[in-house]
């Protein structure tokens, strides 16, 4: 501190938004934690499913798919289920008790900007990465969705769901610790109605109603009926869009900034 | 100074649940002015603060920050406002130069961020992560991302804490500085060092009150506190020759050192004294009630 002055105004560079988004996503990519599990390791398990020859074939257990074809779709949802429940909670939490949502809120960019960057972040890093998944999935044999606007509306259905149950994890933990702990206990049962352990094609009646009421079970029936060609069924798609929007609206009058 | 106070507060109120965090404070601070927040702790200094940042809504009273009202009219307020907050941190990955690039673009007319930097003395820390930076550091950075808007009013809660000395000096001079340049400083601290130097008035406040405002000299003369003069005489001198003096109310010794305690106008008498008698004062001191004393005084005075 050799000259104590102050120095002279300059001019705006950069528009908020977007270096809070570049800010948010260079932070992402500095957690090697939340790029391994979010992004590397579908890719990896997608590429392990392709090379075993014996995934790519039609089997009965697997409602006649191939163990490829059933897991895809698991694949592309887990990873907006780590982005949206267990990063993001986590992310945020820890934005929250350590005062830089507060810090925020004494400037002109309110720290619901924040909260949108991250979305945007994750909602972009699902997409990058789901399209990478379907590319290699597709080039080792599995079947393209072949009503491929259903496939995205599914998708962005499971995104907007997830980012839901997030963001209510985000509005209920007190604390990052308490954010980890919910994301993770959220993490096993969803993906088990998924069908990551049972394919759903295996599950029992009981099983299955759960699954089909459950956000990722849903998720599985809608983007499975759009690979098979069909319109995915409106009561997967109402499952969906009624998570998304329960949870955001009670994380909306529960949130809490500081 | 302008006519209209740039910070107004009027019978501020603030429970948390049953807890009066504040009762009643009130004050108001001018164009250019560095004014202070003293008071022990608990006292309701950071949340007169918050109330004045918009941070919290006030539950009775009425505040205004350059006419408006910080939680009504807050896009109004935040583009001239700068604050500094207590605990408040910053992603331990984002790097110093990316966070204040990152404020700097919230704000219409920022400061430049590079230069504001190594007015800090953080520039060689530009790439350096927050979560690697002494808490030194940390509190700059802090300071740096309250200025980077070019604000009229900044609030600095705790400016100082966890600085080192030398950096404590170097943050006063920066707060000068800020001030010449026309921004009204609105400045809670515990350091009485700090309030004597940097504060053009300052507010007392204890258990939500405020009990005494005025400036820093005003405060400390209107405080009846002795004086304590310490001297080793030249040669020998009765002890009751000293106390005998109306002046003066007691006289110790520790080893060769007198200490007279006395009066406002002790001093005078017993340099008379001394000199009728051809002694010396070696060493002579004289301590003066400081802000410190005052502080004590006022807020020792509410609690009996």
């Amino acid at each position: 501190m050799t000259t104590a002055v102050l120095p002279a105004p300059a001019r705006r560079r950069d528009r908020p938004f977007w270096l809070l988004a570049r800010t948010e996503g260079l932070l992402f990519l500095r957690s090697a934690g939340s790029v391994l599990w979010t992004a590397l390791l579908p890719v990896v398990a997608v590429v392990v499913l392709g090379i075993v020859p014996g995934t790519r074939h039609a089997s009965r257990s697997f409602g006649g798919l191939s163990p490829l074809e059933v897991y895809v779709p698991i694949l592309m949802m887990y990873v907006f289920l780590m982005a949206a429940v267990n990063m993001l909670p986590a992310v945020l939490t820890g934005y929250r008790e350590r005062g830089v949502l507060r810090r925020l809120s004494t400037t002109p960019v309110p720290p619901s900007r924040l909260l949108g960057a991250q979305a945007l972040i994750y909602l972009g890093l699902g997409i990058v990465v789901d399209a990478v998944i379907l590319v290699i999935a597709t080039a080792f044999g599995a079947r393209s969705p072949h009503q491929f606007a259903g496939f995205v509306l599914s998708l962005l259905l499971v995104a907007a769901a997830t980012m839901g149950i997030g963001m209510l994890i985000t509005a209920v933990a007190p604390t990052e610790k308490t954010a980890n702990a919910i994301g993770l206990a959220a993490f096993f049962p969803l993906m088990f109605f998924a069908g990551l352990w049972i394919p759903r094609a295996s599950m029992d009646s009981v099983l299955r109603t759960i699954s089909d009421y459950s956000p990722l079970g849903a998720g599985v029936r809608a983007l499975q009926a759009s690979t098979d060609g069909h319109w995915p069924p409106a009561a997967a798609l109402l499952v969906l869009a009624g998570y998304a929007i329960v949870c955001g609206a009670a994380a909306a009058r529960l949130f809490r900034w500081e | 100074m302008a006519s209209v106070p740039v910070i107004e507060v009027e019978r501020l109120h603030k429970r948390y649940g049953d807890r009066t965090a504040v009762a009643d404070v009130s004050f108001s601070v001018d164009e250019g002015e560095i004014f202070g927040i003293l008071g022990p702790n608990g006292a309701g200094k950071t949340t007169t603060v918050e109330c004045v940042s918009g941070l919290r809504k006030a539950d009775g009273g009425r505040i205004q920050v350059l006419g408006l009202d910080p939680v009504r009219d807050r896009a109004g307020v935040v583009a001239d406002l700068g604050v500094q907050l207590q605990h408040s941190e910053l992603p331990p990955n984002l790097r110093v130069g990316e966070a204040l690039r990152l404020f700097s673009s919230f704000y219409e007319r920022p400061a430049d961020w590079r230069e504001l930097l190594d007015v800090l003395g953080l520039g060689p820390q530009v790439g350096t992560r927050f979560g690697k930076l002494s808490g030194g550091q940390q509190q700059r950075l802090s300071i740096a991302l309250a200025l980077i808007g070019n604000p009229r009013v900044a609030i600095l809660d705790e400016l100082t804490t966890g600085l080192d000395p030398a950096a404590r000096r170097d943050t006063w001079e920066l707060i000068e500085s800020v001030r010449d340049r026309g921004v009204t400083i609105l400045l809670v601290t515990h350091f009485m060092a700090e309030a004597e130097r940097l504060c053009d008035r300052v507010a007392v406040i204890d258990s939500g009150r405020v009990v005494a405002l005025d400036t820093p000299g005003q405060l400390t003369a209107r405080l009846d506190v002795q004086q304590r003069i310490r001297f080793v005489p030249s040669t020998p001198i009765d002890d009751g020759l000293l106390s005998d003096l109306p002046e003066v109310e007691s006289v110790t010794r520790r080893g060769e050192e007198v200490l007279v305690v006395g009066g406002g106008d002790a001093l005078a008498a017993v340099a008379a004294l001394l000199a009728r008698q051809g002694v010396i004062a070696h060493r002579l001191r004289v301590e003066q009630p400081s802000l410190d004393d005052a502080f004590l005084a006022i807020t020792e005075h509410q609690e009996s």
